[in-house]
């Protein structure tokens, strides 16, 4: 019975909905045209960067905050059984890996660069690096993280750029308003940011599964 | 009806049936997928009516690029206390089994 009545309302709903998008009036502020206009002055010629590095920074910052934050709670809820006895991981996976691994790294390198002129930046190259880190860690080449035994050096990487996003944007509040870049050295923060971001978004990223993972590798 | 259209008309209806999932699935696992239907629903909306007009918006793109990290971010908190509330269940049926022994 209770099926019955979501199942019409989600349909009632859909329809609604789908209504709502084919009827919709178009919109009385043209972002796009106000982004255009400011392209020059955001340091990238590539529109969305210049939208979340430059134009709406300030969700960036955030976004990097939630993350550690989800991060946070995710090792806070830790885990309570003890791993499964190791099991022998496939050589040839090994083989394979640890061969993908270097030309994935310059990928992530590239997309990093490329994010000031073409589809590109520090999410997505932190998604690479994180995928090279949990293929080693599936393959058994990279262990399992315990959040109780985390290395100085890790801690550092995953805050760093927060940290970094955060001090540059205190030290440009001292100089104006918050996250308002001299179109000068626009260029060179962005590129600064994105560097401490790329970083610290794969080691976030990775540190997902990893804290989560309880299979420790084949790594001692 | 044109391909923004339709993108953001595909994306209503997977955003329906993960609202209908998130509310009919008992089991939590398969709640959380729903609950990113939900989201990827939405991304799609966000994604084709940004095309409306023949030029992309960049400020959409951007906040579902935003929106897809945190997306991944809180299913991984998600099922880290999922796992939580599984350990704290099984062992405190442990703990009733031994009480009834």
């Amino acid at each position: 019975m209770k099926r019955a009545i979501v199942i019409a309302a989600a349909l009632v709903f859909g329809g609604l909905l789908i209504n709502a998008i084919v009827d919709l009036p178009s919109s009385p502020v043209n972002l796009r045209i106000a982004v255009a206009d400011n392209m020059a002055k955001s340091g990238v010629s590539h529109p969305v960067t210049a939208v979340l590095l430059n134009f709406r920074g300030y969700d960036t910052l955030l976004e990097i905050a939630v993350l550690l934050l989800a991060l946070i709670g995710l090792m806070a809820a830790g885990p309570m059984l003890p791993p499964p006895p190791n099991q022998p991981a496939d050589a040839m996976l090994q083989k394979l890996a640890r061969i993908a691994t270097p030309p994935v790294i310059v990928v992530g390198g590239y997309l990093l660069w490329a994010g000031a002129f073409r589809p590109g930046g520090a999410f997505q190259a932190g998604a690479v690096l994180a995928a090279a880190m949990v293929l080693l860690h599936l393959s058994g080449l990279l262990s399992a993280w315990n959040a109780q035994l985390l290395p100085l050096a890790r801690r550092v990487i995953l805050v760093g750029g927060f940290v970094l996003f955060l001090c540059v944007s205190v030290a440009l509040l001292a100089a104006g308003s918050l996250l308002q870049y001299p179109p000068e050295q626009a260029g060179l923060l962005i590129l600064l940011i994105e560097s401490g971001l790329t970083l610290s978004l794969a080691a976030i990223l990775a540190g997902l599964f990893l804290f989560l993972s309880r299979d420790n590798g084949g790594a001692p | 009806m044109s391909s923004e259209l339709l993108f953001a008309v595909v994306g209503a209806l997977i955003f329906t049936l993960g609202v209908a999932g998130t509310i009919l699935v008992a089991n939590l696992l398969r709640r959380i997928l729903a609950f990113n239907l939900m989201g990827s629903g939405a991304f799609l909306v966000l994604v084709g009516l940004a095309q409306r007009g023949g030029e992309s918006d960049p400020v959409p793109h951007a906040m579902v690029l935003t929106g897809i990290v945190v997306a991944v971010a809180a299913t991984a908190l998600a099922l880290a206390l999922l796992r939580k509330q599984h350990e704290v269940k099984d062992s405190e049926e442990e703990l009733t089994e031994i009480d009834d022994g």
